[in-house]
């Protein structure tokens, strides 16, 4: 009997290969863009665990200085001598020919971790690699260390670009001689051990959970990422559901029957199920397969963007990890599951004699508008509550899913709404049926008209996001950028030179010291700058004390960027601690856009007095010509190339930086909108061949095949542009979010919001024209379908 | 990444058991040799020999609680050098490890550190005389009269030791010989400390008295490569009197044996090659082996006939190269306290 069931469901996919068709397609392309955002998270997160691995980063707790970005070696001898089981590690970057690798250095003899013995075969003694110099890279990292005087092992472990050596040997290579970055926390400590603050009152300790910096810094983008694949994913699980609920609406005939010859309900349920298991697996599995290459493709840029927006090294190569291709079948169930939950559901319920016409889809729509109503403005309620209450940012991600569900759920209310007045005001019998007769399909199209509306609303909300945020930040580079020429990347004692040789030549001088540190505990810079009117004339602060650089030229308070004021919790008047003992007030917050990293500036003659040992690592110069600055100081100094830049060449680089963060969005945004666009060539090909019999009357009153072709044009193009007038309130409201919640939560800053009417209306046009291009395809098998076929709808009449 | 590195750099050449135990046989190129008639050169010579390869200062120690509870304290330092001599900062080829413990009757606690020459962390001074690791620590005005102090994640301990007798020199004045084909180290002894302090323990801190015994010696290549360990006895009669010895172990199952026999007033006599012996008369398994943990000792000259047993057979030292060392009973013609080293065991 199982056998024969089988049969009948196999022969209901047979005899409609497009229903068929659309499931995988629609299940599949949902699945590949899913897992395919899934892997390209999947491999960010494996590269940073290679690197935070390295450093033990992930399973001991650091101790990291308060503020700065080293400090002296002795603190560590301290910390030992006062009983803290504690392994030193100094890290930098070294500049190769082809870009810089990071070095980590590291005590072997005090590293927390395995001590004990095991099997190891190499021939690099323990002399060899603390006094001589041996370092540890992957092969690509080895071959671009080949200069060094030190041996290169190659290791395939170590993560990208990066070399692990000993602490002294790395000291040297790094010019860092007698300074270290932090401390790693042995697990076990000694009892009696006295506190940290008294021992170390400059280090903080940081716990091993808490994961790396560039975890942090990244969550907000993988998030990012995170939320468009389900985007994508809800997309396209509304074709699965459409085709679902057709597929057993047209059964339910074929269920009568069986159940009549006495197939048992439950047997019926429990094969219709596997059926859909198996088909959805299938679909899984090809979406993964799918998925794999969308992620292959966009990989580099993800990858490109990752390192340029926030230094975080990640393998361009792309591996086969369960952990995606699994949640990509495990989503690609789910998904077929939500969508035929309510169809089986509906069969398991049906009594066994009701009638076996398939149910028009709108007579189905009656009582369900009302509870879509409901959930629709219950949505949107949450979704302004969430608003209001401005929470964290999982919770303005909810609110997105909120907003775009709801606006999904309520088009067909609204597209209905409009359908009805354009009834009323109809003039004419075909118009008349025109808008009847389009109100009568809404139901079998709303599922691809809503993940239209979504695709689109997405593209409008993501595109006018990008375009604000493109303008505030070419706003924001010239301000900032405004010396002519900057010099920078070389050694401090020809920058010392440099600097008075251009002073002589009348030129101003900025130079901008730097270091890496941590103020009010999280990641940021700390700049002394030489405050000058250049200064005072260019930077635009959010907020501001109106003589703030005058203070800050005094040394009597600090200036800083947007980020750290959000994280930090940080206003004007709150005093910052900036490490070695000064403590000054914010006199000012500026918009710092693009940069992941809280950032503080304070006078130089306040840097100097807690880091006497730091040289300006860059200058700006202003008043003289760009060229001939290039080439005397080249002539004078023998600088590398490279390292003198005019102005033009650093907007442009940032901008590239800017571009590429967006690539991958753009191609998200692109993928999207396709995958609406098939919706609707699906539901309008499958609807075409359920609609003969409606079809035929309206013919046989006299209206040719190529006017009702003609009518089914407009009708797409119709439903098409009132669905992209509502995406663009739907859009706008999204890109508001964007701006003013995500925007802030994820990387600190506030975005004035533009707006881009000739891009909307370009996208409305694109919208029309897939539609129409979707809808020209049925239309045309309207016009071609032989007069004998629509004749026979009359024959076959009940 | 790390573990693996980090495995592999501390086998060090010393795991390479071919070469003896923890490589105390492997070659000495390079580094000095001890030599006959020395001449010490004191307090210079309390202080580190870096161009020697291999040097400790080993404190064992018999102590009791007021309730009359046996304890065993360990405190060394070792200091190996990759290459001879010293070096600036890091790149010095001092390595310091050291080793605490302190033994009950039931229980046996362990703890270990790990330190680079040439930045502070580890060294050795010999005026004022002052040993540290960390926060590990021997330190006095002069060796004569020092604290010692170590601390581990179960135990802590802070000791007061008062020299009450004179250095003793073992094997021809300090020269000690180690194998018939001429291995030797510099090795003398303070085996007369008075000792008075508190230990920290798991059930809480106990005040305690007794004596310890301080080692020192410094060598290149102290074993033959035939060699595969030692036993070590310093024993501490109740008569006053003192005895040193130890068998090294050849691995054709003969021994190399030597003894110092020293008088409650220091006066010592050094014993050669086969004057005592040490024969094992009770194994235990201990940490997956056998370990003799009951020896019966003689020293036929002295009429010395003792059987030494182990306060605690659990002693063992569960470190990067592991051992056996603890505090023993004495009994038989003699009655006395003393320690116990067993290493080669595998």
């Amino acid at each position: 009997m199982t056998r024969a069931v089988l049969q009948a469901l196999a022969a209901h996919w047979r005899r409609n290969p497009l229903q068929f068709f659309t499931f995988l397609a629609g299940l599949a392309l949902a699945t590949a863009l899913w897992s395919g955002v899934q892997a390209i998270n999947a491999e960010a997160r494996a590269s940073y665990d290679a690197a935070a691995a390295t450093l033990g980063e992930g399973r001991f707790d650091q101790l990291v200085p308060r503020a700065g970005d080293s400090f002296p070696q002795d603190t560590y001898v301290t910390l030992r001598r006062a009983g803290w089981q504690v392994s030193p590690v100094v890290e930098g970057s070294l500049r190769t020919d082809t870009g810089r690798v990071r070095i980590v250095g590291l005590d072997p003899l005090t590293t927390p971790g395995a001590l004990s013995p095991v099997g190891g075969a190499r021939d690099i003694d323990l002399n060899s690699f603390l006094t001589v110099g041996v370092l540890f890279a992957d092969a690509a990292t080895a071959d671009r260390l080949a200069g060094l005087p030190q041996e290169v092992v190659r290791d395939p472990s170590v993560a990208p670009d990066t070399a692990l050596t000993d602490v002294g040997v790395a000291q040297r290579l790094l010019d860092r001689q007698g300074r270290l970055s932090r401390l790693i926390v042995a697990p076990d400590q000694p009892l009696g051990l006295p506190p940290l603050d008294e021992v170390a009152p400059g280090l903080t300790r940081v716990a091993a959970q808490s994961g790396s910096d560039v975890g942090q810094l990244t969550g907000s983008f993988h998030l990012n990422l995170t939320a468009f694949g389900l985007l994508s994913f809800a997309v396209g699980i509304f074709i699965v559901h459409g085709t679902i609920g057709l597929v057993f609406e047209q059964r339910r005939g074929m269920v009568r029957t069986l159940r009549t010859l006495g197939v048992p309900l439950r047997r019926l349920i429990v094969l219709m199920t596997v059926e859909l298991l198996l088909l959805s697996l299938l679909a899984g599995g090809i979406g993964v397969v799918l998925g794999y290459f969308v992620a292959a493709l966009l990989l580099p840029d993800v990858a490109a963007t990752l390192e340029g927006l926030y230094g975080a090294q990640v393998s361009g190569g792309l591996q086969l990890r369960p952990v995606w291709w699994l949640s990509g079948l495990a989503i690609a169930v789910l998904g077929a599951g939500m969508a035929g939950a309510g169809s089986l559901w509906r069969i398991a319920r049906m009594p066994i004699l009701a009638s076996a016409r398939p149910r028009a889809w709108a007579m189905a729509a009656g009582r369900g508008r009302w509870l879509q109503g409901g959930a629709a403005v219950l949505l949107l309620a949450v979704a302004a509550g969430i608003a209001l209450a401005d929470a964290g940012l999982i919770a303005t991600f909810a609110l997105l899913g909120c907003l775009l569900i709801g606006g999904a759920l309520a088009l067909p209310l609204i597209l209905g709404a409009v359908l009805a007045l354009g009834q009323s005001r109809a003039k004419g019998v075909i118009g008349g049926w025109f808008w009847a007769d389009t109100r009568q399909q809404l139901p079998g199209l709303s599922l691809a008209l809503m993940a239209l509306l979504l695709a689109m609303a997405a593209n409008l909300g993501v595109s006018t996001m990008v375009s604000s945020f493109r303008l505030t930040f070419i706003d924001f580079l010239d301000q900032r950028l405004f010396a002519d020429t900057y010099v920078r990347g070389i050694d401090s004692e020809r920058m010392a030179g440099i600097q008075a040789f251009l002073q002589e030549r009348g030129a101003t001088v900025l130079p901008l010291l730097r270091v890496d540190s941590r103020l009010a505990g999280v990641p940021a810079e700390l700049m002394g700058a030489r405050i000058g009117p250049a200064y005072e004339d260019n930077w635009v602060f959010v907020d501001a004390r109106p003589d703030a650089w005058a203070q800050v030229a005094a040394g009597e308070a600090v200036i800083v960027n947007e980020q750290l004021a959000r994280r930090a919790g940080l206003w004007l008047d709150d005093r910052l601690d900036l490490g070695g003992g000064l403590r000054l007030p914010v006199a000012g917050v500026y918009g710092d856009y693009g940069n992941p990293l809280g950032q503080a500036v304070i006078s130089e003659a306040r840097f100097a007095g807690v880091f006497p040992d730091e040289t300006p690592r860059q200058f700006g110069v202003l008043g003289l010509d760009p060229e001939d600055l290039r080439s005397v100081l080249g002539d004078a100094f023998d600088l590398p190339p490279g390292s003198v830049v005019d102005q033009s060449s650093v907007k442009a680089f940032s901008l590239a930086v800017f571009e590429r963060t967006f690539t991958v969005t753009a191609a998200l945004n692109v993928l999207t909108l396709a995958v609406a666009g098939f919706a609707i060539l699906m539901s309008l090909l499958t609807l075409s061949a359920i609609r003969l019999p409606q079809l035929a009357p309206v013919w046989a009153m006299g209206l040719t095949r190529g006017t009702l072709a003609r009518v089914e044009l407009i009708r797409a193009l119709v439903l098409a542009a009132l669905t992209a007038l509502l995406a663009l309130p739907l859009g706008l409201a999204l890109a508001w979010v964007l701006l003013a919640m995500v925007n802030v939560q994820a990387f600190g800053w506030r975005l004035p919001m533009y707006l881009f009417p000739l891009d909307y209306a370009r996208l409305g046009l694109l919208t029309l024209l897939a539609a129409a291009l979707a809808a020209l395809w049925p239309a045309l098998r309207m016009a071609r379908t032989p007069v004998s076929q629509l004749l026979r709808v009359f024959a076959n009449e009940r | 990444m790390n573990a693996r590195l980090i495995a592999f750099l501390l086998l060090w050449p010393m795991a390479a058991l071919g070469q003896g135990f923890a490589g105390l046989g492997t070659d000495a190129t390079g580094f000095a040799i001890p030599a006959p008639d020395p001449v010490f050169d004191f307090p210079a010579d309390h202080g580190p020999h870096p161009d020697y390869r291999i040097e400790w200062w080993y404190v064992t120690a018999n102590l009791a609680g007021p309730d009359g509870t046996d304890y065993g304290v360990q405190w060394t330092l070792f200091r190996s050098a990759l290459a001879p001599g010293e070096g600036e900062g890091w790149t010095s080829p001092q390595v310091w490890f050291a080793h605490a413990a302190v033994t009950t009757p039931g229980a046996h606690h362990v703890a270990e550190r790990f330190a680079r020459g040439g930045i502070g962390q580890a060294g050795v001074t010999a005026q004022p005389f002052d040993a540290w690791i960390d926060d590990w620590q021997m330190t006095g005005e002069t060796l004569d009269k020092v604290t010692l102090t170590a601390s581990g994640t179960e135990f802590r301990y802070d000791l007061r030791l008062a020299a009450q007798g004179p250095l003793v020199f073992h094997g021809d004045r300090g020269f000690s010989a180690k194998s018939a084909e001429g291995q030797a180290s510099y090795y003398y002894s303070q085996p007369f400390y008075r000792v008075e302090g508190v230990l920290d323990l798991p059930d809480g801190p106990v005040p305690v008295t007794g004596e310890a015994w301080l080692d020192r010696e410094y060598s290149s290549q102290p074993l033959s490569s035939t060699q595969s360990g030692w036993d070590w006895f310093s024993l501490s009669f109740d008569t006053g009197d003192k005895l040193m010895g130890f068998r090294l172990r050849q691995t054709d199952g003969s021994a190399y044996t030597s003894a110092t026999w020293i008088g409650a007033d220091g006066a010592t006599q050094a014993y050669g090659d086969g004057a005592l012996i040490a024969e094992p008369l009770q194994d235990a398994e201990v940490a997956g082996r056998e370990i003799p943990v009951t020896w019966r000792v003689t020293l036929p000259d002295r009429d010395i006939d003792v059987t030494v047993e182990a306060l605690n057979p659990e002693a063992w030292m569960a470190v990067s190269i592991p051992y056996w060392e603890g505090p023993v009973r004495v009994g038989g013609s003699h009655a006395g306290r003393g320690y116990l080293e067993m290493t080669g065991y595998e």
